[in-house]
């Protein structure tokens, strides 16, 4: 059974990759792909730490609601852990 | 009509691009001497500049239709490539550099496509340059949120019992698309299936050629 998450609804300034229209959106985790510099402070000379990286699995209607063009399609994303929080 | 300008087009009817008589931009005069200090303290030569453009030149969809043709020939290293792409392809001789690759599979019930709503990350090691399309904010915001339209204007209408899965490359991976191979295809040899394995169809805007 796959982990189900969902993405940190946060706002913070700077250089983001979780995309906007994913945050606050539920997912299930597709595979884990293991440790990434983090581009948020390597955006600005910083090494940081690495983080865990996921590919996340959505469904279009958990995305777009209503407003979803196939609500069964799907849409896989990048997010790093520090964005996903599990949930049951 | 469009040959009525003629201060504006060649003999051809092309528009004249502009000789580049403007000054240096701040980043183009960075570049120069950037690359002149390079060379000047012997980190680089010009000749090595110049080789790297042209390897960079040389990336084009032809290579990543080897990989896709060789998939579809031996189930073996198909598996493997759906397991562990950047290996399977370093092992077929292809330069990825730091390049992470995923390859995802069309099949009968599964229709991929990819995108990068944040910038234009495309595997560029593996198919050259990416379209201009792929790079404009109407592919990129518009793929995420009504594919099976942006597909149809392509000219590739799913029906609905396919399910669409659209790939957002948001940090490190890139994706090319396994597309399926077409039917009546059985009696061609690994390099004649190259030529029916389009740049689109390995990006998922389209299917692969029928023979």
């Amino acid at each position: 059974m796959p982990d189900t998450v969902k993405v940190r609804a946060m706002f913070p300034p700077g250089h983001i990759r979780t995309p906007y229209y994913l945050r606050g959106k539920i997912g299930t985790v597709e595979r884990a792909l293991g440790p990434f510099g983090n581009p948020e402070v390597q955006a600005y000379r910083q090494t940081g730490v690495k983080r865990d990286l996921y590919r996340v699995r959505f469904t279009m209607a958990e995305i777009w609601g209503d407003e979803a063009e196939n609500p069964g399609d799907t849409l896989d994303a990048e997010i790093f852990a520090h964005w996903l929080e599990k949930i049951d | 009509m469009p040959h009525d300008h003629h201060d504006h087009l060649s003999p051809s009817g092309h528009p004249y691009r502009a000789d580049q008589d403007a000054p240096l931009t701040y980043w183009q005069t960075m570049e120069i001497a950037m690359r002149e200090l390079l060379v000047e303290k012997g980190v680089t030569t010009h000749e090595e500049i110049t080789a790297q453009i042209e390897a960079m030149d040389r990336r084009s969809p032809a290579d990543g239709a080897q990989v896709v043709a060789r998939a579809w020939c031996d189930p073996a290293f198909k598996a493997e490539l759906l397991r562990d792409a950047r290996q399977s392809v370093i092992d077929m001789g292809f330069e990825l550099g730091p390049m992470n690759l995923i390859v995802v599979e069309n099949t009968a019930d599964v229709h991929n496509v990819i995108v990068c709503t944040l910038c234009s990350c495309y595997p560029r090691n593996l198919l050259g340059l990416p379209p201009d399309w792929y790079k404009q904010r109407a592919y990129r915001a518009r793929v995420v949120k009504e594919p099976r339209k942006v597909l149809s204007e392509f000219g590739l209408n799913l029906p609905d019992d396919v399910q669409v899965r659209v790939h957002d490359s948001t940090a490190d991976m890139r994706y090319i698309v396994l597309p399926e191979r077409p039917a009546n295809t059985e009696h061609l040899s690994q390099s004649e299936l190259e030529t029916l394995i389009t740049r689109d169809s390995m990006i998922g805007v389209a299917r692969a050629k029928a023979p």
